[in-house]
């Protein structure tokens, strides 16, 4: 068990104000302390004037807490939580171009077959795979196939949800109905 | 009706209650400069340097309560403004401070005195807006001031393109201010206060620690009743000076690397530390691990990073200070009705004659001279010739601690140095921000030889806005702040320190149409004084000064308060002092 005091990855689920400038507010607020985010990502959420953003950094306890209560005090946040602890999904999606020869195109779509990847480009030379999982399960498959050449790779930074509860409760986001915000001339109104 | 965006500013500025705005013109402000030219109530003070229109503004707004503002224009004048942002970020000052830009169609061009000024802002303010839109500039404007002076108070910055300014638009003015993503937390739970009167009425060797968010929350009253009613010493850090009165019995004067040695010396052996709108600056728990390692630590602060950031606190206490330390003496009355335990009433009987024995034993204390003038006597005499009275600023280094430790501060309000970033340069205009809040006042400045010249420009601004604000400069020919360290743990290897008798600085206020004094003699120093007080203008009066003259009691950094030296230290100190990390 950590003691509190190791460094581990966190992942912080952060409500904001759709707004410019606020993903440079919450990436200057990590580089000014030195932290390194090693994953983000960025999209509306159900309230278009809101936006989650989903962080990977590491950190001990102290510095966890600290980059919270920092999160917390900008202007533009709206809620911070930290879902490391929490019971929750991850995942995260790549895309991988690998070199496709014919002496190891079949052990590609073997591989990529048992990963539940698609192939979604092909080309006399190449594949390029798309899969999504959790980090552990990407990181199998790019092992794999890193011996065949990959050529490029992209991976869109985590997404995460906290699971659902055991029991019934009411539903925390009520069915979307038309509203002021939804009017496409104004931008980042708050209802 | 619709009007022009600079208009819009202006009547903005006015319904927040704004009169007086410090700033200098440019193209990119143009517009609302002429806007000001024919409009009704609205003092416009120009200085000649924009870092001096922040200063002015954090002097206005810290000892008015009132959020101070100034106007610039963009590119240079924005960033030369940056100092004043980051000083008012580092000691949580309520300004608002517009800059021009460039029209928004030119943002990112590389266009005539464009700079990313919201960009460059951005980690030295509390918040900051451009706005891209006329319709924005009520609701924005609004917002600031509502940012700059709820919660933890800070610098917000407003960027304003010029075409914003030009085009006409409609005024809107919100009536309400509704930010879900905002909303500071003013009431302190109720449980945790509980806790903190339970530790506080058993504790035997009590202090409370207080700091500058006692003056931001007007909490002095509050302060002086918890002060009185439980009998705990206090003891109070530079930006918290006047929240408590120096000559109070309570009183322990200030803490940290220049602080009382009592100060620290009960601050170290407490066990039960009360801290109050104080944020454990480095330069007041000097080494962490050794700061009031016996003590419980209760922290009322309403900023919840400042809690548990640099030392681990037992009783957090987010909110407001003053409606906590009102709700505190409550539950202190509730828990004093019953007699405390004997073991309680002896161990606060002995505290007590330990501090007064520490008091008694290490005063702060200087030799004297007969022949040159000793800078902490200047201090003194500043002190009892105004009785506590006047507005004091300073600017930064050696003359800056000797204010802190020998002038006795009464009232809250009445206090502005730079703490927090240490600005030299930060007194002239900071003195004429205070004076222009308070007209018919007396704003004594004590500056030192270096900080003075970073902004001696701004006694033109002084002479030419009728704000005659009283400079005493502690001329000791340098930087005395470096000198002292270059001595202390450098082997006396002066480097970059000497600032010869230049300018002339008799000569200097009377090119600027300021009056001019200088002393030598430590005879003279309080008729000096006394001529300087009764002189309608501004003044300068320049006290030459022992140069050698240290400031003790003194922490070398990264030493435990403990390591506290009284005096000039011994080789082995310093050698242990030269190997710390943490410089200056
Ligand atoms: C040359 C030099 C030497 C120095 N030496 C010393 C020294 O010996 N001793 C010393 O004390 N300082 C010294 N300083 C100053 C030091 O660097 C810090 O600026 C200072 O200690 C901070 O004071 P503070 O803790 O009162 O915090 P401030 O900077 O005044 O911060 C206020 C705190 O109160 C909180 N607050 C604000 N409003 C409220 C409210 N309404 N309710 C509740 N909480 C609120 C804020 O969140 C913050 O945590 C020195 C500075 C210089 C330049
Ligand atoms: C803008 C700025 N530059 C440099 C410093 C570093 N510094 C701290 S104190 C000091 C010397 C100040 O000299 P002076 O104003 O004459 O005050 P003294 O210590 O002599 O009383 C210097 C250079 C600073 N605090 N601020
Ligand atoms: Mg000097």
């Amino acid at each position: 068990m950590p003691n509190g005091n190791e460094p581990r990855k966190h992942t912080i689920a952060v409500l904001v104000e759709n707004k410019f400038g606020v993903l440079s507010r919450v990436a200057g607020l990590f580089s000014a302390r030195g932290y390194n985010i090693e994953s983000l990502s960025v999209g509306e959420t159900l309230d278009p004037s809101v936006s989650r953003m989903t962080l990977v950094v590491r950190g001990d306890e102290f510095v966890i807490e600290q980059a919270t209560k920092q999160l917390h005090k900008l202007i533009d946040v709206i809620k911070v939580t930290d879902l490391t602890d929490e019971s929750h999904v991850e995942r995260e999606l790549v895309l991988i171009r690998v070199n496709a020869e014919p002496s190891n195109r079949a052990e590609i779509l073997r591989t990529a077959d048992i990963f539940r990847a698609r192939v979604v480009d092909v080309t006399p030379v190449s594949f390029v795979l798309e899969a999504t999982g959790d980090e552990g399960k990407l990181e199998a498959l790019i092992e794999l196939l890193r011996p065949m050449g990959i050529q490029e790779l992209v991976r869109t930074g985590k997404v995460v949800i906290a699971r659902g509860p055991k029991t019934r409760v009411r539903r925390v986001e009520a069915p979307r109905k038309p509203r002021v915000a939804d009017d496409p001339r104004v931008v980042g109104f708050a209802d | 009706m619709k009007m022009a965006g600079a208009r819009i500013v202006l009547e903005c500025l006015k319904r927040q209650g704004v009169d007086l705005i410090f700033g200098l013109p440019g193209g990119a402000v143009l517009p609302i400069y002429d806007a000001l030219y024919d409009f009704e109530g609205l003092r416009h003070i120009l200085v000649r340097q924009e870092a001096a229109a922040g200063h002015a503004a954090e002097g206005y707004a810290r000892t008015s309560g009132r959020v101070g503002v100034c106007l610039v224009t963009s590119g240079p004048a924005a960033t030369n403004l940056v100092t004043a942002l980051q000083d008012a970020m580092m000691d949580s000052i309520p300004i608002v401070a517009f800059t021009g830009q460039v029209p928004t169609h030119l943002i990112g061009n590389d266009a005539f005195q464009e700079a990313d000024n919201v960009g460059i802002t951005r980690p030295c303010t509390k918040h900051n807006f451009l706005v891209k839109d006329g319709n924005d500039l009520g609701p924005i404007i609004r917002e600031a001031f509502h940012i700059a002076s709820t919660g933890r108070p800070g610098p917000v910055h407003v960027d304003l393109p010029k075409d914003i300014l030009v085009k006409e638009w409609d005024l809107v003015w919100p009536d309400k201010i509704q930010m879900r993503s905002y909303n500071p937390n003013y009431d302190g739970h109720p449980g945790q206060i509980k806790r903190a009167a339970k530790l506080m009425a058993r504790a035997k060797k009590p202090v409370l620690y207080v700091g500058g968010g006692v003056i931001s929350a007007d909490a002095n009253a509050e302060l002086r009743e918890l002060a009185e009613l439980t009998q705990i010493p206090l003891t109070q850090t530079l930006m918290g000076l006047g929240s408590f009165p120096m000559e109070h019995p309570l009183s322990l004067d200030m803490l940290g690397m220049h602080g009382s040695y009592y100060a620290n010396m009960a601050v170290h052996h407490s066990d039960v530390l009360v801290a109050v709108g104080a944020r454990f600056d480095d330069r007041v728990t000097g080494r962490v691990d050794a700061f009031a390692p016996k003590a419980e630590i209760i922290h009322i602060d309403i900023d919840p990073s400042s809690i548990s950031k640099n030392i681990k606190v037992d009783v957090p206490i987010v909110g407001d200070c003053r409606r906590v330390l009102a709700k505190l003496v409550e539950a202190l009355r509730e828990e004093l009705r019953e007699e405390p335990a004997p073991a309680v009433r002896e161990g606060r009987r002995q505290w007590a004659a330990q501090i007064a024995e520490w008091k008694r034993d290490f005063p702060f204390r200087y030799e004297w001279s007969d022949d040159v003038v000793k800078p902490q006597h200047v201090v003194q005499e500043i002190s009892n010739a105004t009785g506590g009275e006047a507005f004091i600023v300073t600017g930064v280094g050696q003359h800056q601690m000797w204010t802190a430790q020998y002038y006795k501060f009464k009232h809250p309000r009445m206090w502005c140095t730079s703490g927090g970033l240490g600005t030299m340069g930060y007194g002239l205009p900071t003195a004429m921000g205070v004076q222009a809040a308070h007209p018919g006042k007396l704003v004594i400045n004590i500056d030192g030889d270096g900080s003075f010249q970073m902004n001696s420009q701004e006694l033109a601004t002084c002479f030419t806005e009728g704000l005659p604000v009283k400079t005493v400069i502690i001329n000791n020919g340098g930087h005395g702040m470096v000198r002292q360290w270059q001595r202390i743990i450098y082997k006396e290897r002066y480097s970059a320190i000497d600032l010869p008798q230049i300018p002339d600085w008799v000569r200097l206020a009377e090119a600027y149409g300021c009056v001019g004094l200088r002393v030598t003699k430590p005879s003279e120093v309080l008729p000096a004084i006394e001529k300087m007080i009764s002189t309608p203008a501004p003044v300068i009066l320049d006290v030459c000064v022992d140069k050698d003259e240290c400031v003790f009691p003194m922490v070398p950094a990264g030493g435990a308060n403990t390591d506290m030296i009284l005096e000039p230290p011994t080789r082995e100190v310093r050698d242990k002092a030269a190997k710390s990390q943490t410089g200056f």
